[in-house]
């Protein structure tokens, strides 16, 4: 968990509105390499929306967003380029349904890396070990669990060689008992030093995992700190009473 | 008819005469066909992912060719072609009826398939869009690797429905003078007065075809089938009720 001075991610000020609504209200902060930062927060609070943005899946009406030295926001900035740099793992796995666990982290390598078919197989091989799953190579998604399905979508985007990875309530569509393999798979790579973005629920992990905390509501940043602070000295009444009722919900399960 | 009726089917000419109908009938259907495929994926491609105008203009295709009752479009086409190759005194516009008839039927059933090919692109989760974008897939490539093979997969139920349509529509043709099998039997019948047994004759054809069509495209649905995706379904929902 070793942190260094470089800074991966900066946002600065990004707002975001549907309709009426005013979803992201001026976020900004940076991520350093090495760094896992947890986005804690209630639901419809706009943390997919920001998580979106950092990839431009979502444009964001306004703010910057910068990805080492280069601005992901800018409208000369090959966005495609951008995202292979960027693992973005989504709620409900998202596998190609037509494809095997396998052929799932392997179209990456071959179509927008263009890998020859034998360096993309030992890398995908590679990066389905790396979560535990060479042996399922080749199950199709509809052929394995949640959390199997979860694992096979991070080493789908870890195969990328990405510089950033973004998690969007990764453990949020499996049972209880699946998360534990999941989240074991995130802090591993947390632990190799893998840079980190992950919106969860989880408070025990991101407690113990993570470096920061951000907390969000309404599409504004409330407090940030590092766990310790946030979670057992927080300064915010709304961050008490989030934690307490989120505690409530989950039980004692999470510290 | 009568048990004396019966000794038609001995006689091997009427046999070779069904036979060529049969073939002319099979090679319009799968020319046909697959113009119809390629048109009406690029149509359902259009209506569900082109700019505002191209989505339209793909759906007022669709809704157009629909319309058109296919002897109307056979007939329209035919005469219009040779019309505009007579006025341009353009040579290579003299096309041979059985391509006029490929034109005709194509456009049609592209306006039918398209609609099988939307409904199959509508069925895939947007969310494996998503992903594909996630990991830096353009728009193209995202169609080609993700959209394309499911939905061609998802299409095939549908498809078979279309070509035993079609199958039997091809007897049309006899409008613009392309003698098929229908057409083969009715010279047939001319000759001999045996309407009845002459028709079952090539009913019995056209069942044949349809089995075997259909039977070819089961085939092909296991044959790319995905478990979760595909077939199996059937054990599925039989376990269920
Ligand atoms: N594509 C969209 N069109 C319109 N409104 C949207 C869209 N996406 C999100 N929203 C709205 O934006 C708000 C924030 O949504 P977002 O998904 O970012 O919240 P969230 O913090 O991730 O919530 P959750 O914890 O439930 O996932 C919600 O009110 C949602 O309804
Ligand atoms: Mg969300």
């Amino acid at each position: 968990m070793a942190v260094s001075s470089k800074t991966i991610v900066r946002v600065e000020d990004l707002h975001k509105r549907y309709g009426a609504e005013e979803v992201l209200k001026g976020v900004s902060f940076t991520v350093r390499q090495g760094e896992a930062l947890a986005i804690i927060g209630p639901s419809g609070t706009g943390k997919s929306t920001l998580l979106r943005c950092i990839n431009r899946l979502t444009e964001p009406d306004r703010g910057r967003i910068w990805l080492e030295d280069i601005e992901i926001t800018s409208p000369h900035t090959d966005i495609n380029k951008i995202r292979q740099q960027i693992g973005f793992v989504f709620q409900d796995f998202n596998l190609f349904a037509h494809l095997t666990a396998l052929d799932n982290v392997r179209l990456g390598l071959l179509k927008v890396k263009k890998l020859s078919k034998k360096e993309a197989t030992e890398r995908a091989m590679h990066e389905l070990a790396r979560v535990g799953l060479a042996d399922q190579a080749h199950k199709y998604p509809a052929q394995l669990s949640g959390g199997q399905q979860q694992r096979v979508s991070i080493a789908r985007a870890l195969a990328m060689d990405p510089k950033l990875m973004l998690f969007d309530e990764p453990t949020s569509a499996l049972d209880p008992e699946l998360i534990g393999e999941v989240l074991q798979v995130m802090q591993q790579l947390a632990e190799e030093g893998m840079t980190m973005i992950v919106v969860t629920h989880e408070m025990g992990f991101a407690r113990s995992v993570c470096d920061e905390v951000i907390f969000m509501e309404k599409g504004v940043i409330v407090e940030q700190g590092p766990p310790e602070q946030v979670f057992l000295h927080p300064q915010q009444p709304r961050t008490q009473q989030f934690l307490s009722k989120i505690s409530e919900l989950y039980g004692g399960t999470n510290l | 008819m009568s048990i004396e009726s019966l000794k038609l089917l001995g006689d091997w000419d009427i046999w070779k005469q069904l036979l060529e109908g049969m073939l002319v009938t099979v090679e319009l259907t799968v020319s046909l066909l697959g113009v119809g495929l390629v048109l009406g994926v690029i149509v359902a491609l259009g209506q569900v992912y082109g700019p505002r105008p191209i989505a339209m203009l793909m759906s007022a295709y669709e809704r157009f060719f629909r319309a058109m009752p296919i002897l109307v479009l056979l007939i329209v086409l035919n005469y219009g072609i040779a019309f505009a190759a007579d006025i341009y005194n353009v040579s290579w516009l003299r096309l041979p009826t059985f391509a006029v008839a490929v034109m005709a039927f194509g456009l049609h059933s592209s306006a039918y398939q398209s609609q099988i090919f939307r409904g199959a692109i509508l069925a895939i989760k947007p969310g494996q869009l998503l992903a594909a974008r996630a990991l830096g897939m353009t728009r193209l490539q995202t169609m080609r690797y993700i959209v394309l093979p499911q939905a061609l997969r998802l299409a095939i139920p549908g498809w078979s429905n279309e070509y035993s349509g079609v199958l039997k529509d091809t007897s049309f043709v006899f409008a613009i003078g392309v003698t098929e099998l229908t057409r083969k039997g009715w010279q047939i019948i001319q000759n001999t007065r045996e309407v009845f047994l002459v028709f079952i004759v090539i009913a019995l054809i056209y069942l044949l075809l349809t089995y075997l069509g259909t039977w070819l495209l089961e085939l092909a649905e296991r044959f790319w089938g995905v478990p979760g995706l595909t077939g199996q379904r059937r054990e599925e929902h039989g376990r269920v009720i």
